[in-house]
């Protein structure tokens, strides 16, 4: 067989907490050097397969590998080669931006360590501000910081927790450009997001609900293997056709982007049956169009929307 | 304008918070209660029962007269006797009496005479509090015991000047300065609230912080975090002791004359004991103010029934029980052994133990519960 190299290949990875299953018998394959992203809502599991997979966390159930390492027995040469950036800043916010390099260099034990924490700094841009404590970093510098740190000891594998929460629009662009340059380096990137501007730059993504992978596969497929027809509508008093799309039967969901609709089912001809009623009014323009990514995510989310509520009451 | 609506909105939230918060909430109802209960039960500053020890060299009705009216008077209680003055500065030393009384040879057949012989009360005044209740009944005794027993022939005796005297030495703190009493177990306390309430705060605010997932995330074992996050408080120790044995000298006056070897074993002991503890506590704690809440509320016990403040021998039995699991309790009688008793290394094992034996059960339980969290 001709299949590529994988980085991360697990099985049947489960989680419990008290008696919760956190991660339900999950499955996952990266591929080396991909861009592989982790799609779903809140409290779907998305941070511990993430911690299993490091080693930060030990599965009650499941096995697989990590870079050529078992994740149940050689967490500690995993750790050595992966860089893991966590969801909330964790760099100490009372050191200075060198201090913190420094740090997390003699972590790795480097042995060229000042000579990588210059290089890091002039990279970042940030060589004339190094003595700035990390505290007093904006949200973006925070990001940019937190990535030059865990790829301080040039990891093969960086796995990213919801890395651009909260940082504007400029300077997640600026993050994913710097993702794209370490992952034509080689560098296999796991990132999980709530972006669908970002899922779209992955090369394949997978989507957890309750804990389970729902569906896997490269971006593109994607919409294919869910199989959603989707019509593009707008015209004159959205609102209200908005309101009436929503109640028609046939319709899946309906989807806003500014003045436009996008009508989606997975039932092509029923949904085809409610487009042409409305077509006969002569009041929109409707245009087929073909399903994408945020359509089909949309869609999964629909269907997951009950496990947040669920979790958040117990939270 | 004010509003009722509001102000009653932010009311209601303040006590749905107070109550989410059960570590504050349980300091906000426990602190009071075991306050009120220390400062009832516990506390007596005016203690009895005091272990006493006899060294009789003679025998006859006023020994017994005397002995007796001690005995009744409840503040000394007879544990045992003793044969030589070395039998009974060691007993001191120790503390395992507070008193030993000494009947001279020819007692009764001098006080007959009118030769006035004394009887010798040797108090361990290193606590004055402790000793002078005791000491102060002394007077009343005696001439009670004077007046029972000097009747008939020997009337003409009990007139005064009475036929004899107690003179009582106040050993290791002859001027009964309360300084020299709270001075070296003010080190028990001080370096009990700074290295149990810094270990845990600075333990936690890595967790708080979110900053101790990114480090265990590297390939770092959790004994070098654990020992590097440690050791600069055991310095601070250093550095506090250090201070505090400079101003015990030179501000207070408070003599050392024991062992300097038995002290820094000692103290060495103690740091290690009280940042245990620390450990144990952050394992507890979700949040610095509840690292800070915690370590307060292991603090009151060890001011109030350490013996720091009040009389350890005051305390009912199962306040000292209590104190007894205490590490200061225990620290605090090791430095003043050795600072005012000239105590060595024999003298404060005892201590030693009950701190590593408390040591023991405390790392026990702090390792069970850091390996629940780390998972």
């Amino acid at each position: 067989m001709n299949a590529p190299e994988m980085a991360i290949s697990v099985r049947g990875l489960t989680k419990v907490f008290g008696d919760r299953k956190v991660v339900d018998d999950f499955d996952m394959e990266v591929p080396k050097g991909a861009i592989y992203g982790f799609l779903g809502p809140n409290g779907s599991g998305k941070t511990t397969t993430i911690r299993m997979m490091c080693g930060l966390l030990t599965p009650n159930g499941g096995q697989g590998q990590c870079l050529g390492y078992d994740i149940l027995t050689e967490s500690r040469r995993i750790k050595e080669h992966v860089g893991y950036m966590t969801q909330k800043f964790s760099l100490y916010e009372d050191l200075t931006i060198r201090e913190n390099l420094d740090f997390i260099g003699r972590m790795y034990r480097m042995k060229d360590r000042r000579k990588k924490v210059d290089q890091a700094l002039l990279d970042l841009g940030l060589a004339d501000r190094a003595k700035q404590l990390a505290g007093t970093l904006s949200g973006g510098w925070k990001q940019r910081l937190a990535l030059a740190a865990c790829m301080l000891h040039s990891p093969q594998l960086l796995l990213l927790d919801e890395p651009t929460a909260g940082v504007d629009p400029k300077a997640r662009r600026d993050f994913w450009d710097e993702i794209r340059r370490l992952s034509a380096r080689g560098v296999t990137v796991l990132v999980s997001t709530h972006y669908m501007d970002e899922a779209v730059q992955c090369d394949a993504l997978a989507y957890i609900a309750y804990g389970k992978k729902l569906i896997s596969g490269p971006a593109a497929e994607i919409p294919k293997m869910i199989g959603l027809s989707t019509w593009r509508v707008d015209g004159p008093d959205i609102n209200a056709l908005e309101a009436e799309l929503r109640t028609t039967p046939g319709v899946g969901q309906v989807a806003r982007f500014g003045a436009v609709l996008h009508v989606s089912g997975t039932d092509a001809a029923a949904l085809d049956r409610a487009v042409s009623a409305q077509k006969k009014r002569e009041t929109h323009n409707w245009k087929r169009k073909e399903a994408g990514l945020e359509e089909a995510f949309i869609y999964l989310m629909a269907g997951a929307s009950d496990n947040f509520t669920e979790f958040a009451g117990k939270a | 304008m004010f509003s009722l609506a509001r102000f009653g909105a932010v009311l209601f939230k303040e006590f749905v918070q107070m109550r989410r918060d059960r570590v504050t909430f349980g300091m906000m109802i426990g602190i009071p209660i075991m306050q009120l209960l220390l400062f009832g039960f516990a506390i007596n500053s005016d203690p009895k029962n005091l272990p006493t020890l006899v060294e009789m060299a003679d025998t006859g009705p006023v020994t017994r007269a005397v002995l007796k009216g001690m005995e009744t008077s409840d503040y000394f209680k007879f544990v045992g006797t003793v044969t030589s003055k070395q039998e009974s500065d060691r007993a001191l030393r120790e503390g395992s009496a507070s008193f030993v009384v000494v009947i001279p040879a020819n007692f009764e057949r001098d006080a007959a005479r009118g030769l006035r012989p004394d009887i010798l009360l040797s108090a361990d005044a290193s606590d004055p509090a402790a000793a002078s209740g005791a000491v102060s009944a002394m007077t009343g005794i005696v001439q009670v015991a004077i007046n029972e027993t000097l009747t008939g022939p020997l009337q003409f005796a009990a007139r005064a000047p009475p036929p004899f005297s107690v003179s009582i030495h106040r050993q290791y703190n002859p001027e009964g300065k309360t300084a020299t009493n709270i001075v070296p177990g003010l080190l028990a306390i001080i370096l009990s609230m700074t290295m149990v309430m810094i270990t845990a705060v600075a333990i936690v605010r890595e967790t708080e912080k979110g900053t101790m997932e990114a480090l265990i995330a590297t390939p770092v074992r959790p004994m070098e975090v654990m020992l590097g996050k440690i050791i600069p408080y055991v310095f601070v120790g250093y550095v506090q002791t250090f201070v505090f044995l400079v101003a015990a000298r030179f501000l207070f006056d408070v003599p050392f004359t024991g062992s300097f070897l038995a002290f820094f074993v000692g103290f060495n002991l103690y740091i290690v004991v009280n940042l245990a503890l620390g450990f144990l506590i952050s394992t507890l704690s979700k949040s610095q103010m509840q690292a800070m809440q915690i370590s307060f509320f292991t603090l009151l016990p060890t001011i109030l029934l350490s013996g720091f403040m009040f009389p350890f021998a005051g305390m009912p039995g199962w306040a000292q029980a209590i104190g007894s699991a205490i590490p200061a309790t225990h620290f605090l009688r090791l430095t003043r052994k050795v600072m005012l008793k000239a105590g060595s290394l024999p003298d404060i094992t005892g201590d030693m133990s009950a701190i590593a034996f408390i040591m023991f059960v405390i790392v026990a339980v702090a390792l069970m519960r850091y390996r629940q969290t780390l998972d």
